[in-house]
């Protein structure tokens, strides 16, 4: 009977450190967050701007209004994606900085199979467009899993150099073999056509690129936290030469989990041409892969996570504009918020275990 | 561990105050009911002495008009983020005139844009409007390959070697059409001169334009011009290597006072202002508007010290004429630079051709290639 009540009170407990661990990764966060408010309410205050007017036009250039939050959810949708990119290779300590290649690689793959089945269903050419995204993006950055596991090739400079390859093969074909002869002063692809593009969540104008997003950030944190396939990423993750001991196939998860991050964000590329562009060209190199790197870190790559710094981002491109506008600030204050706010979080690290509230409590 | 913890009630009530001082902070923005608020959108920085620094200049202008309210953005890519920016300011800042004014902006997102707001006015610069897109959307363009002209008769005078070199973008049909028309112009000075061309590949890539540039100096190039979206760097490193330059897209004279010669501006605080007028007393503007010198929608930029007498004289002289009208730039026989006859003798393109808006070739004289 006691040992019953035992086990029941130590269940009790490890579940009360569960969620005091969990509490603990968000209020961090947070602080670092409004840590970064207050040093860049001083830089514009520096610059005779109220951080209080700025934070308030902030809120309503981003969360204000209905057509703020689907222009934020809009601009977070690719983001949520590219993310994926870098957070999921980092399971296994790996820091890949390329989603912009593999965004870029997607999007012509999915372009040059739409433009392959002229005259498909648009069911077809969109499953299709989707499918060479996937493969395009996810090779790409697989390729860099390879180098990596085989040739012992750092994986953050060797995706960060394949951003330009990917971009030069872009431009030339763009220029060259595939160019629409009719495009004379914006050399591009021809159109993929009106009916094939992916139209917007209904009763909303944002695309269904979002819902892409959240799905597959819900499925990276099953497969990362709720899988054998997961724990074992992030074994390698801690510990390299205790996964190789244990017998491990490091070789199959670097692979895999480089593939699934670059097929994230392929499918992103895909989704710019299929829901915005309708065409490949230089656009495609807008620099969401980029920023991708930004949401992952801050949201120190948990999937989950990622969904709603990916909205905070979003939420902050979103605003841009206003402050721009009303308060005669220069774009690159955007900018430093955002740079603020990426060092805020990375010098939170190491806030982790230091409080009391949230470390396990002495049985 | 105390410490922490009393920062942390800190940081609570902090946060508690800034919550409450943010409500009701809204900074409103009474607009008059006779305000007209024209928004303008660059696809750089408006400082760049460049492409986006013309357009801003051109707000300026309409800045200074009375009732008007001009909101401006800039750094805005051409993706759905300029559709977004266009629909703040017509959402948010009621703006009815807008001048989203990068070239990429135009297809697919001006055109999505303007069916969705019927009642907004879009101009956008460098579009090629047809009576298939929607009546509230125009285009209007420049015909600044005269100026570009002029610039190739004062550098053809006032180079020693008769070598000039031309720091272009991408070999397409604008940028080829600047690269001979300067060619044209400088051999109408100098019929040995010669220009050689590097394409960087790109719109704004400071670090291939400065190494394209010294490459230039040293092959003996000593006047340079360029068609990239920000100049400076090319005016900077030419004035620095000691060779003469002239400017694109607005006035650069600043950066290299001595080696500047002249340049191809933009004359957007001329057109600006009128299509603003014109909005606001409710004339029709049209959607397809092109002009040069004499529309007085490009400008040369005033001659610097190193700029010859001969030099001059033969500019103004040109510059006349093109105000006129009547005189080709393009006129046969004009062969490109693979002898190929592109233009046969006895005839001529006038501006408004719309065969030169499909250039694909460079002319004698031009060393480079379009592929």
């Amino acid at each position: 009977m006691a040992i019953a009540i035992g086990a029941k009170l130590a269940r009790r407990d490890a579940r009360g450190d569960q969620l005091r661990r969990a509490a603990e990764s968000i209020v961090i966060p947070l602080l670092a967050l409004l840590a970064a408010m207050i040093l860049f309410g001083i830089f514009v205050g520096v610059q005779r701007v109220n951080p209080l007017t700025l934070y308030a036009l902030m809120y309503r250039g981003a969360f204000g209004t209905w057509f703020s939050w689907q222009n934020t959810l809009t601009r977070a949708a690719p983001l949520i994606l590219t993310a994926l990119c870098t957070a999921l290779p980092a399971q296994l300590g790996m820091v890949i900085i390329g989603g912009e290649g593999a965004f870029v690689m997607g999007g012509l793959a999915a372009t040059a199979a739409a433009l392959a089945l002229p005259d498909a269903a648009p069911l077809v050419v969109q499953l299709a467009m989707a499918g060479a995204g996937l493969a395009a993006g996810g090779l790409w950055i697989a390729f860099v899993g390879a180098l990596r596991h085989y040739r012992g090739v750092n994986e953050t400079i060797s995706s960060l150099l394949l951003v330009y390859i990917a971009i030069a093969l872009l431009n030339q074909l763009v220029e060259g073999p595939m160019r629409d002869p009719a495009s004379l002063n914006k050399p591009s692809t021809h159109a993929i056509g009106t009916a094939n593009m992916i139209g917007s969540i209904p009763g909303s104008e944002i695309h269904w690129g979002l819902a892409f997003g959240v799905i597959a950030a819900l499925l990276a944190y099953v497969l990362v936290y709720r899988t054998s396939f997961g724990f074992a990423a992030r074994i390698v993750g801690g510990n390299l030469r205790a996964a190789q001991a244990v017998g491990l196939a490091v070789g199959r998860l670097v692979l895999s989990l480089c593939f699934l991050g670059g097929a994230a964000a392929g499918l992103a590329g895909m989704i710019e041409i299929a829901a915005v562009q309708g065409r490949a060209n230089a656009n495609l190199a807008a620099g969401y892969g980029t920023t991708g790197i930004l949401v992952a870190f801050l949201a120190r790559h948990n999937p989950l996570a990622i969904i709603p710094v990916a909205i905070l981002l979003g939420g902050i491109g979103a605003s841009g504009g206003l402050i721009q506008r009303r308060l005669g600030l220069p774009d690159a204050s955007v900018l430093v918020l955002e740079g603020i706010i990426f060092l805020m979080v990375l010098a939170s690290d190491t806030l982790y275990g230091r409080f009391a509230l949230f470390t396990p409590r002495e049985r | 561990m105390s410490l922490f913890r009393h920062s942390r009630r800190r940081f609570l009530q902090g946060a508690a105050g800034t919550a409450a001082a943010l409500s009701g902070l809204l900074p409103g923005r009474p607009a008059f009911a006779d305000e007209v608020v024209v928004g303008f959108i660059y696809v750089g920085s408006r400082d760049d002495y460049g492409y986006n620094q013309a357009h801003a200049q051109g707000a300026a202008a309409v800045k200074a008009m009375a009732g008007v309210k001009v909101d401006e953005e800039e750094n805005v890519p051409e993706t759905e983020a300029v559709e977004k920016s266009m629909e703040s300011m017509i959402n948010l800042d009621g703006a009815t005139l807008l001048f989203p004014t990068s070239f990429g902006y135009y297809n697919p997102h001006v055109l999505k844009m303007a069916e969705k707001y019927p009642k907004v006015r879009f101009e956008h610069c460098g579009g090629l409007w047809t009576p298939k897109d929607p009546t509230n959307a125009a285009s209007y363009f420049g015909y600044i390959d005269e100026c570009q002209y002029l610039s190739g008769i004062v550098a053809g005078h006032t180079s020693k070697t008769g070598k000039l070199g031309f720091v272009a973008a991408k070999p397409i049909p604008q940028v080829l059409r600047n690269i001979n028309a300067f060619t044209l112009g400088a051999r109408s000075a100098n019929p040995q001169a010669q220009t050689q061309v590097i394409f960087t590949g790109d719109w704004s890539m400071p670090v291939k334009e400065a190494e394209a540039t010294n490459s230039l100096v040293d092959q003996g190039v000593d006047v340079v011009t360029c068609h990239v979206d920000g100049p400076k760097t090319v005016v900077e490193t030419a004035a620095r290597r000691g060779i003469w330059v002239t400017g694109y897209h607005c006035n650069q004279s600043v950066l290299a006072p001595k080696a500047y010669l002249t340049g191809a501006e933009w004359n957007w605080e001329q057109l600006y202002p009128k299509f603003v007028k014109m909005f606001m007393a409710g004339e029709p503007i049209p959607n397809f508007y092109r002009g040069g010198l004499k529309e007085g929608l490009v400008k040369p930029s005033p001659y610097g010290p190193a700029v010859g007498e001969a030099a001059r004289k033969q500019a103004d002289d040109a510059k006349a004429k093109l105000t006129a009208g009547g005189f080709a730039i393009f006129k046969g026989p004009l062969v490109d630079n693979r002898g190929k006859t592109v233009i046969a003798a006895g005839t001529q393109q006038g501006q408004t051709d719309p065969t030169l808006e499909k250039m694909d070739y460079l002319v004698e004289g031009v060393i480079g290639s379009t592929s």
